[in-house]
């Protein structure tokens, strides 16, 4: 065994806060000639959120499926909670999935079962937690982000928005310290897209959860990125405008052409004044 | 031309690599932890009970049929009496275990491909997979347990009712006397037969639903995707059960006789 690097040292302090939780390492993939990514490096220090911009088609989900192992690079290194998971095996990889929650875009929820199988499928089908446990989780969920009353509806009778909810939900059951959104208000009107990014906030504020943001929406990415959750005297979760601190915490890249063109706080990307940048701003 | 042979035969060869892998990957599941036995109870039921009205209706009449098109062909040598030698094998040996594989890849294969190529263009097995669940294990392998299990005793069931419906036949329609209809069915019927009429189902049964579960997982292209997948399954799956129906008949012909 070699002195271990600096990015090694770090990676093995993960669980400590501000440490690098997810890292890529000039990571290349393509499909056939297409090329998705093409050199991609960044950290994403626990209990920080990074929000991805770019156009349709820039790799921003697929950055994203990178993480969970559901693809796998050509070349490039990427770690996850300290595991490197680019080379890792679907059988091994399934462990580093126990501390990573996804919401996919549409949510991908199950159709066959009810919201509450859907938000308690993991712990129903793959752990030994006691039955009455497990309700009892995924109703706290559920209060959560406000759906209790639909819990025995089935997918296909609840709204986008609530559907979405429901993949946020089912993706917090397990108490992931990494949450990873796809996409999370695409298709829903500014109302509920609102409800959606006050959850995202709620969840890195009170749980401590440290997200990944794949979006276009520049409204909400502003918003997840501006403000923050705090508990009010009477107790509950208030979102308020973010103190300098946590604006700190939250970071922008920009993919463009398989590269990334920018990563910066919000305050960087408003001023920076490369005309891609204005333009995708505009 | 040499480019467009070369480029079909690479992908065939590519498709044939991943089924398998899907093959491979099934037989690691059975054979190893987790084992979602719900599952396997339900696709028995799908498969196995959702099917039995088809296989009826089309053992039954199939039977009816192939009397009355054997007595047309054995009065011409007199044999009108033998019709049942001539039904038992046929529907055994055969027409029960070909014609229920086809039927259940009508029905059940096409359902397989539709519904899991639903899953993989509204990202449910990638949901499946990001929660700790492999989808071969959870989707693939309890279907193709059901088809397994579900064919062989549809089978059985076929051939009886085919049976059935050509004594009804042969009695009202031929003029032969019920004894003398089933003294020939039971003396047309050898050992060998039966165990022929039993092993193909259980191929074909594997075979027509891992196709379906190979093609549905793999589907790409949203709605569209999903209704070629769901042709593709059947066209791939009745092929596969007629193919492989012949290379088994080869086998056991050598192995059993």
């Amino acid at each position: 065994m070699g002195t271990p690097t600096p990015l090694e040292s770090r990676l093995s302090r993960v669980k400590t806060p501000g440490e690098p939780i997810i890292v890529f390492e000039r990571v290349f993939l393509a499909f056939g000639d297409n090329v998705i990514l093409k050199d991609i490096s960044f950290e994403l220090r626990a209990g920080f959120t990074k929000i991805f911009l770019g156009a349709s088609g820039a790799g921003k989900s697929t950055i994203l499926k990178l993480i969970l192992g559901l693809l796998k690079p050509q070349t490039g290194k990427i770690w996850v909670n300290g595991v490197r998971v680019d080379t890792l095996s679907e059988s091994d990889m399934m462990k580093v999935r126990d501390d990573v929650g996804m919401v996919f875009q549409e949510g991908a929820l199950f159709d066959s079962l009810s919201v509450r199988e859907n938000v308690g499928y993991k712990l129903y089908e793959e752990s030994d937690m006691d039955l009455n446990d497990v309700h009892r989780r995924v109703e706290e969920v559920l209060g959560w982000v406000e759906l209790e009353e639909h819990i025995d509806k089935m997918p296909s009778q609840l709204s986008g928005g609530q559907r979405r909810r429901v993949a946020i939900a089912r993706a917090m059951t397990f108490q992931p310290r990494i949450l990873l959104y796809d996409e999370p208000t695409t298709g829903l009107d500014p109302i509920t897209s609102i409800t959606i990014d006050d959850e995202i906030v709620k969840l890195r504020d009170i749980e401590g959860v440290s997200s990944l943001v794949v979006t276009h929406q520049l409204r909400d990415a502003f918003w997840v990125a501006e403000r923050m959750a705090v508990r009010g005297p009477d107790g509950k979760v208030q979102i308020v405008p973010a103190s300098p601190e946590k604006l700190a915490q939250t970071e922008f890249v920009m993919l463009r052409d398989g590269l990334i063109a920018f990563e910066g706080t919000a305050s960087e990307l408003r001023a920076n004044n490369d005309p891609y940048l204005q333009l995708f701003l505009s | 031309m040499q480019l467009f042979i070369t480029g079909w035969a690479k992908k065939a060869f590519f498709e044939v690599q991943e089924y398998v892998k899907l093959c491979v990957a099934l037989a690691r599941a059975a054979t190893s932890r987790p084992f979602y036995y719900r599952d396997v109870v339900e696709q028995l039921d799908a498969v196995g009970v959702g099917s039995l009205t088809v296989v009826l209706l089309t053992g039954g009449f199939t039977g009816a049929v192939l009397a009355l098109q054997s007595g047309m062909t054995l009065d011409q040598f007199g044999a009108r009496s033998v019709v049942g030698r001539l039904i038992s094998a046929s529907m055994i040996k055969e027409l029960g275990p070909v014609l229920t594989a086809l039927m259940v890849t009508g029905r059940v294969g096409s359902g397989i491909a539709a519904e899991l190529g639903s899953m993989a263009v509204t990202d449910q097995l990638n949901a499946l997979r990001a929660l700790g669940t492999d989808p071969v294990r959870k989707l693939a392998l309890p279907r193709v347990i059901a088809g397994v299990v579900m064919v062989p005793i549809l089978t059985v069931i076929s051939d009886f009712v085919g049976i059935v419906g050509a004594w009804i036949t042969t009695v009202t329609q031929l003029r032969v006397a019920s004894s003398v209809y089933w003294n020939s069915v039971v003396m047309g019927l050898y050992i060998q037969d039966i165990w022929m009429g039993l092993i193909k189902p259980v191929f074909l049964g594997f075979a027509l639903v891992s196709i379906a579960c190979f093609v549905g997982m793999r589907t790409t292209g949203g709605t569209q995707g999903v209704g070629r997948s769901t042709t593709q399954a059947v066209v791939a799956g009745s092929v596969a059960v007629l193919v492989l129906d012949f290379i088994i008949t080869k086998l056991l012909i050598s192995l059993l006789y």
